[in-house]
């Protein structure tokens, strides 16, 4: 019973979190705070709907089951990297800015930057 | 209770889901583009994991690590096509 | 590269060169296969044996950790943050009345190791409305977008206090 409460409300947090970063990925003004919505609100909820499911098979189903963690894990590895090289991408294509002091003023992109 | 949990998870993901492929169709840059296709492949994982969790098996799970890594791996190839204009060289 | 790979072939045949990466793989390979059985052990051994065997050209040298016990209390500060992060960021983004402030803001770097700077670079990406976004000429400096901010100096002195001095401990000797 216990068990199922838990997994309900990381259920729910989970899916608050991805919904909130893809609402993010659709309000926000500019491409490079658009970014900041996936990163982090949607790793950190699917992360959460992971974890749910490794309570779920271990708690109410029988046997623990860690698997599902893996690829929390691998997501947690994943997603600053991804967003890394798109925002080095923006900066290349010189995509449009709102920002204050925008990154030309600090010599970048850099053009001699290795990938 | 987690009927209704489940129910309201797969309601917030499908319109997380409609939302990233509002921002896919809308652009309106390339790299917007692959950002909504980032944040449309994490969804889908969260999706399969909740179908995991209603009909009670694990059987989606290779399905959903392989989405993670050949997503991960689409990203990194899209970013660097971007930039550089070719992926491997 | 080659040189250093060539080194390290020529000291020697060891069986364990990344005794590190072997646990992590017998672990990955457990998790994988979701058994502790005795032969799924006995076999992740055997991956966690051969796949550093055979990549060792690709790892010319390993990323030294120094301080165990600064790495293990950065680890919760670490998750405490990226929960925190969060939320803000959440917040940010339904508190639709509210006018956001970007910010680019370069953070200069003290730490020299490649790994310490990709650690700090992956750190910032998922902490506090910050996207770690290049590494500036002659990895000196570190181009960091973020969503809101008062004060730029402020959120450069909390990444280079909170985040990178203890990177620098762990990383560098």
């Amino acid at each position: 019973m216990i068990g199922e409460l838990v997994v309900s409300l990381f259920i729910l947090v989970g899916a608050t979190f991805a919904l909130i970063g893809s609402i993010g990925l659709v309000r926000l003004p500019d491409f490079y705070t658009r970014l900041h919505g996936p990163t982090k609100a949607t790793t950190l909820g699917v992360g959460a709907l992971l974890l749910a499911s490794v309570i779920y098979f271990s708690a109410l189903r029988e046997g623990l089951s860690l698997h599902e963690a893996l690829i929390t894990l691998f997501l947690f590895m994943t997603a600053p990297v991804s967003a890394h090289l798109l925002v080095r991408a923006g900066l290349h294509h010189r995509v449009e800015s709102r920002s204050r002091a925008p990154a030309e003023d600090h010599g970048h992109p850099d053009p001699e930057a290795p990938i | 209770m987690l009927t209704f949990a489940l129910t309201f998870g797969f309601t917030a993901m499908g319109l997380a889901m409609l939302l990233n492929i509002v921002r896919l169709v809308k652009g309106p840059d390339t790299v917007d583009r692959v950002t909504a296709l980032d944040t449309l492949y994490i969804n889908t994982i969260a999706v399969l994991m909740l179908v995991g969790i209603r009909i009670g098996s694990d059987i989606f799970f290779e399905a959903a690590l392989l989405i993670a890594m050949m997503g991960f791996v689409g990203t990194v190839a899209l970013a660097k096509h971007i930039r550089r204009g070719s992926i491997i060289e | 590269m080659s040189g250093r790979a060539e080194a390290s072939t020529k000291s020697g045949f060891k069986l364990f060169p990344h005794p590190v990466l072997t646990v992590v793989l017998v672990i990955v390979w457990l998790l994988l296969v979701n058994s502790i059985h005795p032969r799924m052990i006995v076999l992740g051994l055997g991956f966690g044996i051969a796949i550093p065997l055979f990549t060792r050209r690709f790892w010319p040298d390993h990323p030294r950790i120094c301080r165990v016990g600064v790495l293990v209390r950065f680890v919760p500060v670490f998750i405490w943050d990226v929960v925190i992060a969060n939320l803000q960021v959440a917040w940010l983004i339904v508190n639709f009345r509210r006018e956001l402030r970007p910010t680019w803001v370069v953070v200069p770097l003290d730490i020299t190791d490649p790994y310490a700077i990709t650690t700090l670079a992956n750190v910032i990406s998922l902490t506090p409305g910050t996207v770690s976004s290049e590494l500036g000429p002659g990895r000196r400096t570190l181009l960091v977008h973020s969503m809101d901010v008062d004060d730029p100096q402020a959120l450069v002195d909390r990444i280079k206090r909170r985040y990178e001095a203890p990177l620098k401990e762990i990383f560098e000797c």
